[in-house]
């Protein structure tokens, strides 16, 4: 048989032109090929959208409004001020939006905790907000670092699995809905890294002095790396951009430490019922190393697990003697606080564990008056003028 | 290799009766790990070992626990269904499920691996899983029945006295707190946001159309009563037939 160097000379060539391999990896060809064997519905990007790179090249667009916000359990549960600092960044930038009452959890912090599910259900959980997604015209923007990275999982599980597709179809079709997926799978800190320039232009406190240590979570980059932005004007390329490209954007020193690659210490379950492994883990592999390497006013992250952690397992460290005592906020709170938002009507930091005054005061905000202020809202409240607060309160 | 021979050549081994679970027939270890391999994902989660120990550098658990992800990933790769068998039930609920170990030069997916290997110990009843899963019955419950996860009214000082007294002042104020909250749909107390009823009957449907609740009846058979009483009356309400 002859060997058809030609060709192999060709194929050769052809990959070598590309970087890296791996940037020929493109869930959104896959997708609409799909879409066109009428295997799915790909839920299109249709209104303006910025353009960011990816970790092996891929451009991956992001649209700017009109956006279903996919709440994560963690944000909503037991740090509000994460969620509605996302909401009331979008608001300030003038980008309307949908928060769905259709949408569930997309379970996997029980999956990864407990694996009392299965690779069908949290398909068709995921493919379920997905169509309630479709359904309202809004494209749908996550909210948390974990349903990101288990939807992009789900992702590649539905591509590549014509049976799997059929189980998500046959449930889908019980609840009257079509497997839709959406064009791009996007992070909220995505957005917030796409549009760092137009948050830049609204800020009105000076971050200058601010010095940051960034924890880029794990579900957001290791779970279908190939989806996450990287820029070569952040470390290099050779971490992921976001976040940090934020904290840039407003001025504020980011400092590196040599712990950046280690996970928060989370664990799914362990947060849950074996705390003395997450403690000790978010302690000395992170705080502590920031401490001593970086001295940081306060460590930003981007997902509901991360700041939950990092926020929480403080105390304990601090009854031992441990070198604690960071804030840690979400670069949304930063970015929110950054364009002049409230410390506590919007980002609700009395929900919050480590000491953040003195960051606050770093900034320039009277935090004891920014209390009192609130404190008169809670006054409305129970005396019955308000059921609730809204936005023009926020606002106002 | 048998448990015995295990047990020579492997100082790490422990058998099963020093370690506290129950010895099982080598064909039901042979049945379990047929189960992990019919995982349509198992294919995509290894590829082989180069035994670098890249994702043990990597691994948090590997920092605090006797745990190795390479462990994990080479017992797979040899099909060795006795030290399968030992993972099962010793070593797989102290993955932190980070996916650090996805830093593998070969491509493999340790965690994915386990993530499987957990599923089939809880879809087995095995002891590790109800053991690990002790105390966690009503977390199971809030995602399965609200579909939200950890909800505002579990951050009690009692569950976590070490998260400091912030937690108190949550507790204290929680109805006041949720309602200074600007986003209509985070009011609620109960549940992370407000989730449809509709939305609620839709996600009870997956849970049993895929099998999941049949789950959770074998490593906690109370929880899977009540779940399944509260699905089944919403569905007959709904005039949902499955």
């Amino acid at each position: 048989m002859t060997i058809p160097t030609q060709a192999l000379r060709r194929d050769k060539a052809a990959a070598e032109q590309v970087a890296d391999r791996r940037s020929l990896i493109d869930p959104r060809a896959e997708l609409l090929a799909l879409e066109r064997q009428g295997e799915l519905i790909v839920q299109k990007i249709d209104r303006e959208a910025v353009i960011v790179p990816t970790k092996y090249g891929r451009e991956k667009r992001i649209q700017k409004a009109h956006l279903w916000h996919h709440k994560s359990c963690g944000q909503c549960g037991h740090i509000p001020g994460y969620s509605t600092s996302i909401f009331w960044v979008m608001r300030k930038l003038g980008y309307d939006y949908h928060d769905p009452e259709d949408q569930t959890s997309c379970t996997a912090w029980n999956y990864y905790a407990s694996a009392t599910s299965n690779s069908a259900a949290q398909a068709a959980v995921a493919v379920r907000n997905f169509a309630a997604a479709h359904e309202s015209g809004y494209f749908p923007l996550i909210h948390c670092g974990t349903s990101y990275g288990h939807y992009k999982e789900v992702r590649e599980e539905l591509i590549h699995h014509p049976e799997l597709r059929a189980q998500v179809r046959d449930i889908m079709a019980k609840l009257g809905k079509p497997l839709v997926l959406p064009e791009e799978i996007v992070h909220y800190s995505e957005w917030f890294h796409a549009l760092r320039d137009e948050i830049a232009a609204k800020q009105v406190r000076d971050m200058s002095g601010i010095v940051v240590t960034v924890h880029p979570a794990c579900h957001y980059y290791k779970l279908v790396e190939g989806d996450a932005i990287y820029d070569p004007d952040i470390y290099g390329g050779q971490r992921t951009a976001v976040v940090t490209g934020v904290a840039q954007a407003l001025g504020a020193e980011v400092r590196s430490y040599s712990t950046w690659f280690d996970c928060c210490g989370f664990g799914f379950r362990h947060i849950l019922v074996q705390r003395d492994f997450t403690r000790s883990f978010a302690t000395l592999r992170k705080i502590e190393v920031m401490k001593e390497e970086a001295n940081p006013d306060v460590v930003l992250t981007h997902d509901t697990g991360c700041v939950t952690t990092l926020d929480k397992s403080q105390f304990a460290a601090r009854a031992h003697g441990r070198n604690v005592g960071l804030a840690v906020l979400s670069e949304a709170q930063f970015a929110a606080l950054a364009m002049g938002a409230h410390p506590y009507r919007v980002c609700q930091l009395h929900w919050h564990s480590a000491d953040y005054r003195p960051l606050l005061e770093k900034m320039g905000i009277d935090w004891e008056q920014a209390w009192g202020e609130f404190q008169s809202d809670l006054r409305r409240l129970e005396s019955g003028e308000k059921r609730y607060l809204d936005w023009a309160d926020v606002d106002g | 290799m048998t448990a015995a021979r295990h047990a020579e050549t492997d100082a790490h081994y422990k058998a099963p009766d020093v370690a506290g679970y129950a010895e099982v027939p080598h064909e039901a270890k042979v049945r379990l790990f047929e189960q992990i391999k019919g995982d349509i994902r198992f294919g995509d989660y290894l590829y082989g070992c180069y035994e670098c120990g890249v994702c043990v550098a990597a691994c948090p658990s590997a920092r605090f626990y006797d745990f190795s992800p390479r462990r994990i990933a080479q017992a797979a790769a040899r099909e060795d269904v006795d030290l399968i068998y030992q993972q099962m039930q010793e070593d797989i609920w102290e993955c932190s499920q980070c996916f650090s170990c996805l830093r593998c030069p070969r491509g493999n997916n340790p965690g994915g691996i386990i993530t499987i290997m957990r599923e089939v110990a809880v879809s087995n009843g095995l002891a590790s899983a109800k053991e690990a899963l002790v105390g966690y019955s009503r977390i199971i419950y809030k995602i399965m029945s609200t579909g939200t996860q950890v909800s505002p009214d579990m951050l009690r000082p009692d569950a976590f006295l070490d998260w400091g007294p912030e937690t108190g002042d949550v507790s204290d104020n929680l109805d006041l707190w949720r309602r200074a909250l600007p986003p209509e749909t985070m009011h609620t107390t109960s549940t992370g946001w407000s989730v449809a009823d509709r939305t609620l009957v839709e996600l009870y449907v997956i849970w049993l159309q895929t099998g999941v609740l049949d789950m959770i009846a074998e490593v906690d058979r109370d929880l899977h009563s009540i779940l399944q009483e509260l699905m089944e009356e919403r569905l007959e309400e709904e005039g949902i037939e499955l």
